[in-house]
């Protein structure tokens, strides 16, 4: 099956960006795809690689960039929310791009399921 | 916006989308940046539900003043949704009663379904995102 995942909160403060990458992971090594993970509201500060957390936790930008160069999966954060949170293509860490909502209204269309994490 | 164009994945489906709002307009961001994706979503001629429920239902409701909180009041685009071909509003009986309200303090024409009637729509969509 292929699924398309929506995460919606900052990594932290909030645990939605850690259940979207454990479940994107856990689907994958079932055997489903997962061809793209879309970054809005504050979901968009997942994509920074300013961020440099203790290193006694886990560093979940780096974690994401690393499931997607493995699995091939494009990491899309939105323009607008990116943009209202001063985050820009020259902070985004591998893996990561910048683009509009029709990316993920495209998941939606296309994919069998999309899974929304958040508030 | 630019992108408010029609546009179009290039496969020619058309699926069920339900945006279920569940949050007040002001205190999170969620209300204002979900309104967003429906447009968008319309943009690329899906069939788009929205539905109001919880302290979502406060979204609709008239008479909002946002001068003293000293943000954008976005409630005019609710009355633009029809332009966009956005006409299926349907909000959640009971927490329209929770909250003292009816269909008269709302700012749209909606459809005020029960519990049964709700739980019957959201199954038969293909898509549910909720803000």
């Amino acid at each position: 099956m292929q699924f398309g995942i929506l995460v919606n909160e900052g990594p932290y403060n909030h645990e939605a960006s850690d259940s979207a990458y454990l479940f994107a992971r856990t689907a994958i090594e079932k055997g489903h795809k997962v061809p793209r993970i879309f970054f809005y509201h504050d979901g968009v500060n997942n994509s920074t690689r300013m961020a440099e957390p203790p290193q006694d936790d886990r560093n979940v930008t780096m974690r994401w960039s690393k499931l997607a160069e493995e699995h091939g999966i494009d990491l899309v954060v939105c323009v607008a929310a990116a943009l209202r949170r001063g985050i820009k293509d020259e902070l985004l860490a591998p893996g990561f791009r910048i683009s509009g909502l029709g990316q993920l209204v495209e998941m939606g269309i296309q994919y069998d399921r999309l899974v929304t994490f958040g508030d | 916006m630019s992108d408010m164009d029609d546009m179009d994945d290039g496969s020619g489906v058309v699926k069920k989308f339900m945006f279920l709002n569940r949050k007040a307009p002001h205190g999170t961001v969620y209300a204002l940046e979900g309104l967003e994706v429906v447009l968008i979503t319309a943009a690329f001629d899906q069939d788009v539900s929205m539905v109001f429920t919880d302290d979502g239902v406060y979204q609709l409701m008239k008479g909002v003043d946002t001068k003293g909180i000293e943000v954008k009041d976005f409630s005019k685009t609710y009355r633009a949704l029809e332009g966009y071909d956005i006409e299926k509003l349907y909000v959640d009986q009971v927490s329209l009663d929770a909250r003292g309200l009816t269909e008269d303090d709302l700012i749209v024409d909606v459809t005020v379904l029960s519990v049964d009637e709700m739980a019957n729509l959201m199954a038969e969509q293909d898509v549910v995102i909720s803000f």
